[in-house]
């Protein structure tokens, strides 16, 4: 018996695959697929004070192995997440779920998850500070280490649970943000969100997206996300997902020897419902072909 | 929704850019007419999503237009290979409200899901007009496949090469109905919405990511508050749209 059991800041997980945020709703169209209670946890969609519709459709371009979202956190507002959203999950999940949060202030950011942080089902409160779809919030306080400083500690400040910060990759220095992150009382570090892309329709001389760029996740990214959390888990110590165009159960255990403690799967949801369930059930074979009877012994296992 | 590889029983082309092809496979997760299935291609990311023309309880029919690379891959696939396919997603239309006289209202590429939605109110013993809109003569398909389910069928062409000369709007003042159904370019929508005398339904298109609610990246506004084109739609009530 291969071992896939993390404890991920404090609460021990089955196996370290998390559907990433904006990838899996609040879990209920996969539920009609499979029992999600095979996942470790899932990133619920990102929660903002207000509700959101977010921007203009087409939101979607598809990329060579991947694809461009603009959704702009749509999503229906935190008070009707807990009243209406959470009590829904709670029929088809019984794990803590990961609570996902942005905003576009500091005190939004603090409002969220102040609220989020009463909820039972919440095991980990994930703060987006990178979402490239939003003007004057979002991905802006994840590029400057003292916006993120700021963040972190109006967070910390009103919630009990463990923070999780998600990281930006459309940053000069990944390095110093997360250091940032960590130095002003992160529990943990995620990343990396979507890359900053654009697409054009060369028929119609126009970006393909209504807002022109978005966010490009899928494999392609992979990479780049392996490269981003290698330099991260020499730089902090405190715990690491890894995220960005993971696919399958090998992807997971390349994410996890540069230094993840658990993995976020995103974009490979959309294309193929069944990603995870299958991730799942491939990773204690992959574990076993490479002679792994814990999956903990991989952990920055590369470096 | 269910997931799994269909077999190509035929693909043929119908028209310049027209393309029919027949898919074996599970069609127990199809509800309702103007379903689609969305299509996993070799060397592309995201799925193709196609509206179903027919099914029974062993195949379904699509039609599709090439109009990029990946429907240019499927257009020289052969029967016998195997597509990676979600089955029986949207809602689909609702004919309980369509009333004894429904209209059903294609154009160009919205002619397809029309055939099982016409095939359906004619077996709820409905009086169906058809009326289907396209550009010019030898853009037309399955205007014989529509007369043989039993409707009245209604052929337009904007260059007036065949059937009646103009748009859908000008066939659609000349019947009576009772209710009207359409799928088809915005333009047309538009103009069946100014045009339109009783209730509706309108099944849309959206660029989408997964094709099953997941990722909301077809939302639309509508009176009733937020919808994903592809879990809350494709087809919408005329009273809850804005325009």
């Amino acid at each position: 018996m291969v071992n896939t059991k993390v404890n991920l800041l404090g609460i021990e997980i089955d196996n370290p695959i998390i559907p990433a945020s904006g990838t899996y709703g609040f879990g209920y169209e996969f539920a009609e697929l499979y029992d999600i209670n095979i996942l470790g946890t899932f990133s619920f969609k990102g929660t903002t004070k207000e509700p959101r519709f977010g921007n203009p459709t087409p939101r979607i371009a598809e990329c060579t192995a991947g694809m461009i979202n603009s959704v702009g956190l749509q999503n229906p507002g935190v008070e009707k997440v807990i009243s209406e959203e959470l009590p829904k999950l709670a029929k088809v999940f019984n794990k803590p779920v990961m609570a996902n949060v942005s905003g576009f202030s500091v005190e939004e950011y603090a409002y969220t998850c102040e609220k989020i942080n009463a909820c039972e089902q919440v095991g980990w409160i994930e703060v987006n500070v990178s979402c490239p779809n939003v003007h004057n919030g979002g991905m802006s306080f994840g590029t400057e280490p003292s916006a993120v400083e700021k963040v972190v500690k109006a967070v910390k400040a009103v919630t009990t649970k463990p923070i999780i910060i998600k990281l930006s990759p459309n940053v000069t220095d990944i390095v110093s943000i997360a250091k940032a992150a960590e130095a002003a009382g992160a529990d943990g570090i995620s990343l990396i969100n979507t890359l900053l892309g654009m697409r054009i329709d060369i028929k119609r001389r126009q970006p393909v997206i209504a807002n022109k760029m978005g966010g490009f996740s899928g494999s392609a990214i992979f990479p780049v996300a392996v490269r981003m959390v290698y330099q991260v888990y020499d730089a902090v110590k405190i715990p690491i997902i890894g995220m960005g165009g993971v696919s399958t159960a090998k992807d997971v255990i390349e994410m996890m020897m540069a230094g993840a403690t658990a993995v976020q799967v995103g974009a490979a949801n959309l294309v193929d419902p069944f990603a995870c369930k299958t991730i799942i059930k491939d990773l204690p074979k992959e574990l076993a072909k490479l002679n792994i009877n814990d999956i903990n012994e991989i952990i920055g296992g590369a470096h | 929704m269910y997931q799994g590889f269909y077999e190509i029983k035929s693909n043929k082309k119908l028209t310049d850019s027209i393309f029919e092809m027949v898919l074996i496979g599970d069609t127990s997760s199809i509800t309702a007419p103007g379903q689609f299935i969305n299509i996993k291609l070799d060397g592309f990311y995201l799925r193709r999503p196609i509206s179903i023309c027919d099914y029974d309880d062993s195949t379904i029919t699509i039609i599709y237009k090439v109009v990029g690379e990946g429907t240019e891959v499927m257009s020289k696939m052969n029967a016998g290979e195997k597509l990676d396919v979600l089955c029986g997603l949207g809602n689909g239309f609702n004919t309980s409200k369509s009333l004894d006289k429904p209209v059903l209202v294609g154009g160009g590429v919205g002619v397809p899901p029309m055939y099982n939605l016409c095939k359906k109110l004619i077996a709820e013993g409905k009086k169906v007009t058809v009326i289907l809109g396209f550009n010019k003569k030898d853009e037309i398909f399955y205007e014989d496949e529509f007369k043989k389910l039993g409707a009245d069928v209604k052929v337009t062409t904007v260059d007036g090469s065949y059937g009646i000369k103009g748009f859908v709007t000008d066939a659609l003042k000349e019947t009576e109905y009772s209710y009207f159904f359409t799928c088809g370019p915005m333009p047309m929508f538009k103009a069946i919405e100014s045009t339109a005398t009783t209730s509706g339904q309108y099944s849309f298109e959206e660029r989408m990511g997964c094709g099953f609610g997941a990722c909301m990246g077809c939302s639309c506004k509508t009176k009733y508050g937020n919808k994903r084109i592809c879990k809350d739609g494709p087809v919408l009530e005329r009273e809850e749209i804005i325009w």
